[in-house]
């Protein structure tokens, strides 16, 4: 069902397509893929798109969407055709996100104690101390094993065969793991012929593996098995599901604010037996909401005197508080110096050129190439408050030049990047697409990086933003053995 | 287990079940009302109908009217009323949905599936005939729930809450049933068999779906005291408010001896009980059926609030 004049983003740019070359044949690792993608009709995968649609419903795997009061559980858009990574790819990725979140915990442990790389005028103070992503509450000290950020979803991008790069490293709560390992589960139900041709590295050892982390991070007083539980805002929150999903599958409490209390030293949850200790807590709220009496007095989600026994070493909060300040947008211009300073060696992953806007020089650059950029607020999230240059309009462009010189700290300023395009069953027929990469990344008594991860796709032809408030979808990653 | 989820595991389980008695009481309603022969036109009927779901104040403070497509879309898809079947699969399903790590994947699937095909159903696209299917098909996806349950939980604290909220909200329902027509019941009646005295006897029984159980076990017509006796006494019955009891206290002791604690609880289903399986007929009848009845309805309240208190539910 390929067609090659079908086959096409609808865009002028040439962009890398993952499966097919120039000459329309398909890379090594696609090869099974494509004669497979041939041998099928549109109406056949059109049979499959809805019995995939029907699982995520009946499993509730949806999520929320802030505004939209009646259909506030909607599905994440699903994408048959995996993605596939050769196993070279993914060790070449593995190494460079390893090094990565190495050098960024021992940033954290920096700037929270003596501060070396400031001294060392590699990261402007003002970066880090003027930060409101900085929490100097988390100064002097120190996490079980120095770890700060445990869960990582690095966002990767790809431009070309040998060009990846690092989009963003978000440290504090990222998700969509849960999407990773549904996915996985539904294409092998879906198509268990195609999935036994390859070889592709299992992912349903993540929730162990997450186990383990949380484990070796337990306050060191902790004796016997560490209770671990995972917090969340509640039902209502966009990824309610992936909380239930990941406590379920680690066989843990999954809990709310109103479920825990400090007390006598320690953090317990309200059990039907009275109370429970928890020494490991995986938060998935906000620093600003996970304590009324340290943060914001208003924070209904979470526990009075958390962060007081948190720096007395009696619970152990997964990820750290303060991590933000390591995967903020303004710093990230300094990351390859950070990658240097702490581990000595020459990044790996190569970072997005990055013009900031606080720079007046750079800033000049990024006012005369609005139409080309794309600009990022500093503090925005989930695409939005972002303008891409190529797509916007003469007037979007005078607006955000007003709303820079207005505030030059809050933006970035990022090339559009030719993202690599893989095969989507899309609009009637199988047409590239553009697509980001989130591996996930456990840092605790060691590094663990499950090889796969979440594909977002831009479905929509020739969009280029991918997150599914805005229309994005997902598919199934595989990183094939050798 | 956390005490917020042994609470919406017992509510869970509680709004299952009402959403099904609802679903019969909808039925029976609808059926009374294109049964030609039944005296007084239908309004009566509607009337007790509504009483029984413990909702008539409600509906007539809204100024609904008293015919069947008005008295039905209230119970079944109301969005302000708090017991309509609308309301409980929601609040069933939100329940489950805030604790889905204690539920088993089909447990989840069959809640989750129930309240999205029914939130899709536009009311004002359901006719007579399209009701009867619909409710028809409430009543057999709260048995998909409930075989889920019975199939797959672990028999372990979370079982024992869903027990407590199903059996507590089933001899709720029961009770309410027989307080709307007690009079029908009355020794009174006994000599009584008028058509119109067979028919509402008949109408109690189908509200717990008991018609052809009633006839099997008695092998007789129907007489008050027997279809009271049925109701209120027989352990055999499985909407019985002795049948409610007989599994209501056992739960309360083992979750009493599992977590230590319960004392309240366990002491006051334990005690509910007893009194059903010494009650007789005759005593009940002579100390006054409508009391019996009302005494019920407290105690059985009064063991909720005991076990929301004992397990720390909030």
């Amino acid at each position: 069902m390929l067609k090659k004049q079908a086959y096409s983003t609808g865009n002028d740019t040439v962009c890398f397509d993952e499966m097919l070359r120039a000459d329309f044949s398909a890379r090594d690792c696609y090869r099974t893929l494509f004669d497979w993608l041939n041998r099928q009709t549109a109406a056949g995968i059109r049979v499959k798109q809805a019995e995939a649609d029907a699982i995520f419903r009946r499993l509730g795997i949806t999520f929320a969407v802030y505004g939209a009061a009646e259909a506030n559980e909607r599905l994440i858009p699903f994408d048959l055709i995996p993605r596939v990574v050769s196993a070279a790819e993914w060790r070449f990725l593995e190494r460079g996100i390893e090094q990565r979140v190495r050098a960024l915990n021992a940033f954290l442990h920096d700037i929270y104690h003596r501060q070396e790389i400031v001294r060392a005028g590699l990261v402007p103070s003002e970066m880090v101390n003027g930060n409101s992503a900085f929490l100097p509450q988390m100064m002097g000290f120190d996490p079980p094993r120095g770890v700060y950020s445990h869960i990582i979803g690095t966002d990767i991008v790809r431009t070309e065969e040998h060009g990846f790069f690092v989009l963003e490293d978000n440290l504090r709560t990222p998700s969509g793991v849960s999407y990773m390992l549904e996915n996985r589960e539904t294409m092998m139900h879906l198509f268990p012929e195609l999935f036994a041709a390859h070889r592709v590295a299992p992912v349903e050892r993540y929730p162990e593996l997450l186990r383990q982390t949380l484990e070796s991070v337990a306050p060191s007083g902790c004796d016997g098995e560490p209770s671990i539980a995972v917090l969340t805002p509640g039902i209502y929150n966009s990824a309610y599901f992936e909380h239930a999903f990941l406590a379920d599958q680690m066989g843990v409490e999954l809990v709310q604010g109103s479920d825990l209390v400090v007390e006598d030293g320690a953090l317990w949850m309200r059990t039907i037996r009275g109370r429970a200790r928890v020494d490991v807590l995986y938060r998935r709220i906000d620093d600003a909401f996970i304590d009324p009496l340290n943060f914001r007095p208003d924070s209904m989600l979470g526990v009075p005197g958390l962060f007081d026994l948190y720096r007395a070493g009696r619970v152990t909060l997964v990820n750290a508080p303060g991590t933000g300040i390591a995967d903020d947008k303004a710093v990230y211009a300094y990351v390859p110096d950070i990658v240097e300073f702490y581990t000595g060696e020459k990044p790996i992953l190569k970072n997005v050129t990055t013009w900031r806007c606080s720079i007046a020089e750079e800033r000049a650059h990024v006012l005369t190439h609005l139409d080309e950029l794309v600009v990022k607020e500093v503090h925005g999230s989930g695409g939005y408050g972002m303008l891409i240059g190529p797509h916007s309009t003469r007037q979007q462009r005078i607006d955000f030049a007003e709303r820079i010189r207005a505030n030059p700290g809050n933006y970035i300023a990022q090339p559009t990047l030719a993202l690599s395009t893989c095969p989507a069953f899309a609009g009637g027929g199988v047409g590239p697409r553009h697509v980001d990469l989130r591996p996930f990344v456990l840092v605790g008594d060691r590094v663990r990086v499950v090889p796969g991860g979440l594909t977002r796709v831009a479905l929509k032809k020739g969009s280029l933003v991918v997150n599914s408030s805005q229309g994005g979808g997902t598919k199934d990653t595989w990183v094939l053995e050798d | 287990m956390l005490g917020r989820t042994a609470s919406s595991l017992f509510w869970m389980a509680r709004y299952m079940e009402r959403a099904e008695n609802i679903a019969r009481l909808a039925q029976v309603g609808h059926r009374i009302s294109i049964t030609p022969d039944s005296t007084g036109g239908y309004r009566e009927d509607w009337k007790s109908t509504l009483a029984s779901a413990g909702c008539l104040d409600g509906f007539e403070a809204r100024g609904g009217k008293l015919a069947a497509a008005d008295a039905q879309k209230y119970l079944v898809f109301d969005r302000d009323h708090a017991s309509s079947i609308r309301r409980c699969l929601e609040a069933a399903r939100n329940n489950g949905r805030a604790v889905r790590t204690a539920l088993t994947r089909e447990m989840w699937e069959a809640l989750n599936s129930t309240w999205n095909e029914f939130a899709a159903i536009d009311p004002t696209g359901v006719g007579a005939g399209g009701m009867a299917d619909l409710l028809d098909w409430v009543r057999q996806h709260s048995a998909q729930f409930r075989g889920a349950m019975l199939g797959s939980l672990l028999r372990d604290d979370g079982f024992h809450f869903c027990q407590l909220g199903t059996f507590i909200e089933r001899a709720d329902n029961t009770a309410r049933i027989l307080d709307v027509k007690f009079n029908v019941l009355l020794p009174v009646n006994e000599a009584l068999s008028g058509e119109r005295n067979q028919h509402q006897l008949d109408t109690m029984l189908r509200s717990v779906s008991a018609v052809g159980a009633y006839r099997y076990f008695y092998r007789d017509r129907l007489r008050p005291r027997q279809v009271a006796e049925f109701l209120i006494l027989r352990p055999e019955m499985p909407r019985s408010l002795r049948f409610c009891c007989d599994f209501v206290a056992p739960s309360l002791a083992t979750l009493a001896a599992r977590t230590g604690g319960g004392a309240e609880s366990h002491a006051l289903g334990e005690a509910l009980a007893a009194a059903m399986r010494g009650a007789t007929l005759d005593a009940i009848l002579r100390d006054g059926l409508r009391e019996f009845l009302a005494d019920f309805l407290t105690r059985n309240g009064a063991i909720a609030a005991a076990i929301a208190a004992d397990y720390y539910f909030d």
